[in-house]
Parts: structure tokens; sequence; C-alpha cells
């Protein structure tokens, strides 16, 4: 039986934000809270694999408690466990000791339950980081494939997957010993419509609850503030430019206006010997 | 002491990756914004690369060129593919052995892999595509720290980030952030040989192929005209207008992360904060309001022009000059006079 795990966030929906413009930090309030939406691609890719070979799915977060929402559509998705890691001792964790508090739970659940291989998203879209992935592999000692975009074989029996990976030049295909981790791109699957089994399930479905002494015993010195190397020495709006100089089409006609527009855009050097090397 | 600032020079296959230059550059600018400690204290600081592949002794001497003053070079076959864990190993080994105050890696696909892991090993703090780097005072610390700025949130918010009890404070840069510096081909330094055993359990992971796929390959960081096209397109077809007036211009085509997302044109065209950093001669924005995580990713441009009919589009906060039109007449006219301009020059 094959043990699928994936290591999940919910963030806060970075389409919708809004800044107070005297402060410059983020108004949290009203701001939906989503299940990060490469998870969720890493969670429908874990699922389609779960019901392929047979096996279980389980998914961990760390967040508060309402972080059980993001959880609670993983099992919609097919999830059969899901763990929330959550302890005021964890506020202000950056991602190494994000990486410490998953790595050390992915652990205990290893070792009630042996994990064949752990899916991450390839970022979250709050921090765009892609930090705690290959953080949480290092520290579990695991072969780490990152922007994974499809799964060609997970082979249980000889204990190795095959999973092609996107780089700037083409792709790569890796074959990779399990147990193994890995981060996935949007690619890797669709996110299915709830099978309506699954979605009885999650309406019912209470994800454990894990804080920072049971059942793992945290040390103190490497979670929270605490356990965090970086800190935000400042924070603000990015900064405001005067707005361009615009020539209207329907002031000066659509040949006018594209006219000026090319003529002052030539009268820059570095434009015009741009284009005359062009010709 | 010697204050060690490190820049991580990534290759492939042989060839080093411009973003190494980037960092190299910027490493040199670090040190210098240290010379008052350094006089105070009789340290010397220098900048050094850190080279790990097999068979890539001339990127160590074109890392020399770009500003470093020492490369560690470790060569062994098991290098000659990027993978996360040895190469992991390799540089933990390094840090552990110099003690680097400061370690720069570029953001690339290659380099965010590496950079979360080396940095969690070391038990070190990491801040991630870095806008801003410089090394300045932090409260009533004695040394100057890294001041690494970042947008985050979706470049909703500009935060610094400082490491202050760890080293190396790490930071990874994306591509063109920065300007390459001056290429200096009599610059002469040291490179110094590591050895680093790669042990079997180190290469759990293997490659099998790799498959060269030039459609993701274009280079747009680099290009130095891009026309980009928005939601304002409508549809996928839009892009065909796009890419002749990347063509009459000589450029590449890009695009917001909005026609990326309505699945109009490829990942690999993207352009913002989750796309590619461009900083080309000239940026033509068509049909792109300019959100925030756009507008981080491109104007850094020399001439940006805008092509929007909505007079305050947050784009033209950005540009150079603005068009406040319909971009299926615009573009067409301008495509028009500039075949015609061509045509009265020849």
């Amino acid at each position: 039986m094959i043990h699928l795990l994936v290591s999940v966030k919910q963030v806060p929906d970075t389409t919708n934000i809004r800044i107070d413009p005297e402060t410059g930090s983020m108004i949290r309030k009203g701001v939906p809270a989503i299940l990060n939406p490469y998870d969720a691609h890493a969670v429908a890719s874990a699922a389609e694999w779960k019901k392929k070979l047979g096996g279980k799915l389980t998914v961990v977060t760390m967040g508060p408690p309402a972080a059980e929402e993001a959880l609670q559509e993983c099992i919609e998705m097919g999830a059969d466990r899901a763990v929330l890691v959550s302890d005021r001792a964890f506020a202000g964790s950056d991602t190494l000791a994000t990486s410490y508090v998953l790595a050390e739970a992915i652990r205990k659940i290893d070792q009630e339950d042996h994990v064949d291989m752990v899916f991450f998203g390839k970022q979250a879209i709050d921090g765009d980081t892609a930090q705690v992935g290959p953080g949480v592999a290092i520290r579990l000692g695991l072969p780490l494939v990152t922007y994974a975009v499809e799964i060609q074989d997970i082979n249980e029996e000889e204990g190795y997957a095959l999973i092609i990976r996107k780089t700037e030049s083409g792709k790569e295909i890796i074959k990779t010993k399990l147990p193994a981790a890995l981060t996935a791109e949007k690619a890797i699957a669709d996110i299915p419509y709830a099978a309506l089994p699954d979605l009885i399930t999650s309406l019912k479905y209470k994800p454990e609850v894990w804080s920072a002494q049971e059942p793992v015993a945290y040390d103190v010195a490497q979670i929270g503030l605490e356990g965090s190397p970086t800190m935000v020495a400042k924070s603000g709006s990015p900064e405001a430019h005067e707005p361009a100089e615009t020539i209207s089409v329907e002031e000066n006609g659509l040949a006018g206006a594209v006219e000026t527009a090319l003529g002052k855009m030539l009268s820059n050097t570095s434009v015009a010997a741009l284009l005359e090397d062009q010709q | 002491m010697t204050r060690r600032f490190w820049v991580f020079i990534e290759q492939n296959h042989g060839e080093m990756h411009p973003v190494a230059a980037e960092l190299l550059g910027v490493a040199n600018c670090l040190v210098s914004e240290v010379a008052d400690e350094l006089k105070a204290s009789g340290e010397e600081a220098v900048v050094e690369g850190i080279l790990v592949g097999h068979d890539v002794d001339n990127v160590a001497k074109e890392a020399l060129m770009y500003g470093a003053e020492r490369i560690y070079h470790v060569d062994d076959p098991a290098f000659e593919h990027y993978l996360n864990r040895p190469y992991t190993e390799a540089l933990t080994h390094l840090v552990e052995k110099y003690k680097p105050e400061v370690f720069l890696i570029g953001a690339t696909t290659l380099g965010r892999d590496l950079a979360g892991a080396v940095a969690t090993s070391i038990k070190t703090g990491l801040t991630a595509d870095c806008t801003k780097l410089e090394m300045g005072p932090f409260r009533k610390i004695e040394k100057k720290l890294l001041l690494a700025t970042r947008p985050a949130f979706g470049g909703n918010v500009i935060a610094t980030i400082v490491c202050k009890d760890h080293t190396p404070q790490m930071a990874t840069v994306r591509p063109r952030v920065f300007e390459t510096p001056v290429r200096n081909p009599k610059a002469k330094g040291e490179i110094i040989q590591e050895s680093f055993e790669v042990t079997p359990e180190m290469m759990a992971a293997q490659l099998v192929e790799f498959i060269n796929d030039q459609t993701t390959n274009l280079n747009l960081e680099y290009a130095e005209v891009i026309v980009s096209g928005g939601k304002g397109l409508g549809n996928s077809k839009g892009f065909e207008l796009i890419k002749e007036l990347a063509d009459e211009l000589g450029g590449v085509v890009g695009s917001s992360r909005a026609a990326v997302d309505g699945g109009w044109i490829d990942y690999a065209h993207q352009v913002g904060q989750t796309g590619k950093h461009v900083r080309p001669k000239l940026y033509v924005a068509c049909g792109i309001s300019g959100a925030i995580q756009h507008k981080v990713g491109m104007q850094d441009s020399d001439y940006i022009l805008a092509i929007n009919t909505d007079p305050q589009a947050p784009i033209f906060e950005v540009s150079t000059l603005g068009v406040v039109g319909d971009l299926y007449e615009v573009i067409p006219e301008m495509i028009k006079q500039l075949r015609a301009q061509k045509g009265a020059s020849a």
C-alpha cells in the first residue's frame, strides 16, 4: 500500500489584497483565505496516484485554527487523513522554522505509517519563496525533484518514481528512489470536481490538531520568532511613480496619435539605434 | 579575519549563467559599502565565486573576469548534471569550511531549488527574489548587515529582511534584476580546487533524459525588445498581432499573468514577479492594465510604451509614453507606419 503525503498551506488570496496606505501593511480583514493553488494541484496529483495504485493520502499543514478549511478542501479532493499543526508558539516562523515544524510532523506520521512520497506546491503565492519544500526534503534526507510537471510512474515494488520536471531550457526526466519529495507545478494534475462520497466525508471530517508539545515535542529554540533567523526590518508600499505623458487616439485621430507616439519614441537615441539595427 | 562575500557560479553544461556575473557585480558593491568598517578594523573583504561542476575550468576563468577574486571549484563527474542533493552537500561543506558572511545565489530554477536546501542544511536565513541588496546598519548591531529588499504578497508590499545572528546571510536574486558588470579579460585571480566526496546515498535521484525544448527557451530576460500582451487582447488570437509587432521591432513576445492564467499563452512568456524579470531597451505593453505583480518585473526597462484604452490604467505610471486607444487599431497602424518608414529609408 502506497502512502502519499502532501504538505499544504492556507494563504491570503493575493489577487484580492489591499494595502493600508498609511502604514504600508496588508489589511488582512476581509481578504479571503484559500488553499495555495500550487498545493491544490499537488493534492490532485497525489489523489490520482492514490486511486491508481490503491493506498493512502495524508495532508499536513502548519497554520492557525482557520487553516482547517484548507484541509477540508483536501479531503474533498480525496485525502484520507489531515493533520493541522497549530500552536501560538509557531507564530512568526520563517521558512527555516517552518521547514523544521513540517519535517518533524512528517517524520512522526512516517514512524506510524511509512510515507513513500512527499508532495509540495512549487511555492506559496503569499511569499513566493519556494524554500519550504527543499528545506523539508533536506531535513528528512529525501531526494528532491522540484518543478515537477508530470509523474510518469510510481513503482512501489521496485522503490522508484519517474518524474518530469521543467527547467528554463527544457524538460528533465528524473528517476528517484523512494521515499522521495517533489514540488509541483500546476501542470502536474487538473483539479477534479469533488466526488460525492468525498464531499460527504469532508463535511463530517475533523482534522487532527497537533500542538507544539503533542504528539511532537518541538524544540522551542527552533520554532516561532526565536527559531527564525530572518526578520522584517521594515515594510511598506512600492514606490509611487508619476504617470507618463499620454497621447489619446480620440483627441488626435488614429494616424496622428501613432505618428506622434512613434516620433517621440524614435527621438530616444537608444530606441532609434535599436530599430536602425533592424533594417 | 577575512570577510567573504560569496556568489554561486551557476553553469549549465559548461556555460556560465549570466546571473552569476550580475551577482558578482552586486557582491563587489556590497564590499565597497563596508569599506569604512574595513578601514577601522584592518580586515579585508573579498568576493569569491563557488563553482560546482565537471570539466568547467573555462567557467571559473569567466567568473574571474566578472569580478571574483578567487574561485573555489569542486569538480566531480557526479556534478555534470545538476541534482539537488550532491550540490547541496558540496555547498554545505564549503560554507562550513570557509564561513562566508554573505552568500548570493541566482533565483533561477536551479538556484531556487538549491538555495532553500543549502540554507536549511546550514540553518541560516535566506531571503528570496531580492530586488535590492545593500550593506547597512541595523539597530545597535556593531557590524553592517545585508539588508535584503523584496516584494511580497504579489508585489503589494515591499519588505526589507535582515538575518542578524546567523551566517552566511543568504539571498537569491532573479536574473536581470541587476545590471551586468563590465567584463575584464585581463582580470587575474586564484582558482582553488576543492575536494568533495560524493556518496551513493547522495545520488538517490538521477537524470535519465534531458529533452531540449526551444519553445521554453525564449531568452525573454535578455531580449532587447519585448512586446507584451495582456487581458486587453481578449483572446489568444490577439497574440498573433503582438507577434507581428514584435517581429517588426525585432523583439520577442511577453505577456502578463492574466494572459497566462487565461491559457492564451505559455508561462515561459510571463513577465512579472512570478514570471521573468526583464530590462529591455524597449518594452511595449499592450492591453496590460499594470497590476503591481507585472510592474515589478518590467519597470527597469529603459523605454516603456504602453497602449491601453483606459487613461487611468496603472501601467501608465511606470511608462515613458502612453497611447490611449484600442490596441486592435493602434498596433496595425503602428506596423503600417513603421513599414512605411523602413520603405522610405531603404
